[in-house]
């Protein structure tokens, strides 16, 4: 057999492999778009939708926008129907409000916990640290019964209190913090603080803190959506609140209750409440992806 | 050598109540807005449901055993009783066909998309694009996401209107049974999709490529990598995830809570965590006790697969060490013992 004969055999099976591939790939391609489509096509219909009259949206379907954006955005924050209900404004106040400080919360004290874990050695650490590891899967439908009726008899149901204090202990948070300080926080750093005469507390903040800013940002963004989205407690908590207490997701809640809808606004308001994250998403999608793929890999 | 003299001083001082000071708000707030209220949870749940408007019903104050219990696993003689019971049933029931309806379908995708993600030799064009989008419907809110679905798949929807444009008659989307759930599965896969493949992307990757790149040396197809390879190796995490979907199931909430026009709301997807908060809102007031009983379920059930994720996150390395450890002690012990309990 001549060696150019060889050639030209491995060479067709390797176009045909190669082609194979391509054809394969081609394929997968057009599937990712459809599940792009299929992704974005429930939010682009939010979007146009929030630009037309309830007549039009009930007539029929169109992906081109109309001129109805300020006509609904007036009347949701004016009409009365709605006016009882739905106040973007007092939504974003508050969510922000409890977000906010429930995500500071949430970091700081589970770096301060890992960190009390992982630097110190005391008789109940590892059992401690067991504990955390057990309660991590009880889920808040579980205790929300004796929760709620807690919070009635010390009378702070319908305050934010509830909403904001608990977000101290937040077990997942302190196992992620663990094992990224076991990975990347060396004891040695804190002898050396301590040579160097610096206070227990003070090498937490000045030292441990600023080290641990990758795993501080992943969390805070965590905690950040999960408390902007959470409608369960804000829903058990705040009771019998006025419009003026109420959450984004609640009045979400209440969008729903009215037999009659006026879909216009509907849209409008859903809109307003899922663009600014949606917007937020764009500009961190790397970390959080990252993020979550990091909590993937505990085996 | 004053430094040595410093870290001399340093040695011999012990830190260790700054490790209870770090940790010791974490597990104030833990027992006061946790522990207490799961313990209250249980003491509610042998209490009356504070109602005293209905029939067989009694104060909060009055202990009454297993009664609630009782009721919602067995019902009673009486209608209210046994309305309970088939109400409790029935979102149980509910909450494992959502689950159910749901999952299946997600892990296929999932699995699917994370396997071709990952695979060297294919050539798919925009890859990071297509993760960011099919993660994106997780970070909306979901209270939104089911107005939105609500909203689109309502009588006059945009659902209906493409479906009447190709002829297929208007389907109530929002009372029917199959076309409810089926709504609410597709709902939640659309939600969470995106988040099993990134979990399973990564644990591909935690794959050595070597691996690979031996099967793909010995003429093995990509399929058979798939299968052969990345299943098995795969499999804690695959367990992971399914155990971790299913308390997630079980605590199906915002979509089926939302998901129905006017106040009343569609028995067909009445899941577990939405009945229990129906009974803080009863019209009569709130019933602790049924909240009580169906959270303690709820409770032991996820409890119960809590544990088996428990077991597969323990640290396996940890665990040989230990064993290792007390295999070295006890030849020590019978050494020692050999030499008349004299240890050298």
């Amino acid at each position: 057999m001549s060696k150019n004969s060889m050639k030209s055999t491995y060479g067709a099976a390797k176009d045909n492999y190669t082609k194979k591939i391509k054809i394969k790939s081609w394929i997968l391609f057009a599937w990712m778009v459809i599940l792009t489509i299929i992704c974005l096509l429930p939010i682009y219909i939010l979007l146009i939708n929030s630009t037309r009259s309830s007549v039009e949206i009930q007539n029929g379907f169109s992906l081109i926008p109309s001129g109805n954006f300020s006509e609904n955005f007036k009347t949701l924050t004016t009409s009365s129907q709605f006016k009882s209900s739905v106040n973007m404004v007092y939504g974003y106040k508050n969510s922000a409000i409890i977000t906010i400080s429930a995500t500071i919360l949430t970091v700081f004290f589970s770096a301060l916990t890992s960190y009390g874990i992982h630097v110190y050695d005391f008789k109940l650490k590892e059992i401690s640290y067991t504990v955390i590891l057990m309660v991590m899967m009880v889920p808040v439908q579980v205790t929300g019964a004796g929760f709620l009726s807690f919070m009635i008899d010390l009378k702070l149901h319908n305050t934010f209190w509830p909403l904001i204090i608990p977000a101290v202990a937040a077990p997942a948070v302190v196992y992620f913090m663990r094992s990224y300080m076991k990975s990347s926080f060396p004891l040695e750093i804190v002898e050396a603080a301590r040579i160097d005469g610096s206070g227990e507390f003070g090498t937490f903040i000045k030292i441990a803190l600023p080290m641990m800013k990758p795993a501080i940002a992943v969390q805070s963004i965590f905690a950040f959506i999960q408390n902007w989205n959470n409608l369960y407690t804000p829903q058990m908590i705040l009771l019998s609140v006025g419009v003026e207490k109420k959450t984004l997701p609640m009045m979400m809640a209440s969008l729903t209750a009215s037999d009659k809808i006026d879909y216009g606004v509907v849209y409008m308001a859903i809109a307003l409440s899922v663009v600014p994250i949606i917007v937020a998403y764009v500009f961190l999608s790397k970390f959080i992806i990252a993020g979550v793929a990091l909590g993937g890999v505990k085996e | 050598m004053a430094a040595t003299g410093a870290q001399r001083r340093i040695k011999s001082i012990s830190y260790a109540k700054y490790g209870y000071i770090f940790i010791l708000p974490f597990f104030i707030v833990y027992f006061v807005f946790q522990l207490w209220p799961l313990i209250n949870t249980f003491v509610l749940s042998f209490h009356g449901n504070g109602n005293p408007s209905e029939k067989n019903t009694t104060s909060n104050e009055v202990l009454v055993g297993f009664d609630n219990y009782s009721t919602l696993l067995s019902g009673g003689e009486a209608r209210n009783l046994r309305m309970q019971h088939e109400e409790f049933v029935s979102s149980f029931k509910n909450t494992i066909i959502l689950w159910i309806g749901n999952f299946v379908p997600q892990i296929i995708l999932s699995l699917s998309l994370a396997a071709w993600f990952t695979d060297a030799r294919l050539k798919i064009m925009g890859k990071g694009f297509f993760k960011v989008v099919m993660y994106m419907p997780n970070i909306i809110t979901a209270a939104s996401v089911s107005v939105l679905f609500m909203s689109l798949c309502s009588d006059k929807g945009a659902v209906n209107q493409v479906l009447g444009a190709i002829g297929v008659g208007p389907i109530d989307f929002l009372k029917g049974t199959v076309a409810s759930r089926g709504t609410v599965m597709f709902i939640q896969t659309w939600l969470w999709f995106g988040n099993t493949m990134i979990m399973l992307m990564s644990g591909i990757m935690g794959i050595s490529p070597s691996l690979f790149e031996a099967a793909e040396i010995d003429g093995a197809t990509s399929t058979q990598a798939f299968w052969k390879i990345t299943i098995p190796l795969l499999s804690p995490i695959m367990v992971y995830t399914l155990v971790t979907s299913m308390i997630g199931g079980l605590q199906m909430f915002d979509i089926p809570y939302l998901y129905h026009t006017g106040t009343e709301i569609n028995k067909d997807i009445q899941t577990v965590a939405v009945y229990i908060f129906q009974r803080y809102k009863n019209k009569n007031g709130a019933q602790f006790g049924y909240a009580g009983a169906a959270s303690v379920i709820l409770f032991i059930v996820t409890l119960a697969l809590g544990s088996i994720t428990f077991f597969l996150n323990r640290d396996k390395d940890e665990i040989a060490k230990k064993k290792q450890r007390k295999k070295l002690q006890k030849d020590a012990k019978a050494r020692s013992k050999q030499f008349g309990g004299l240890s050298i």
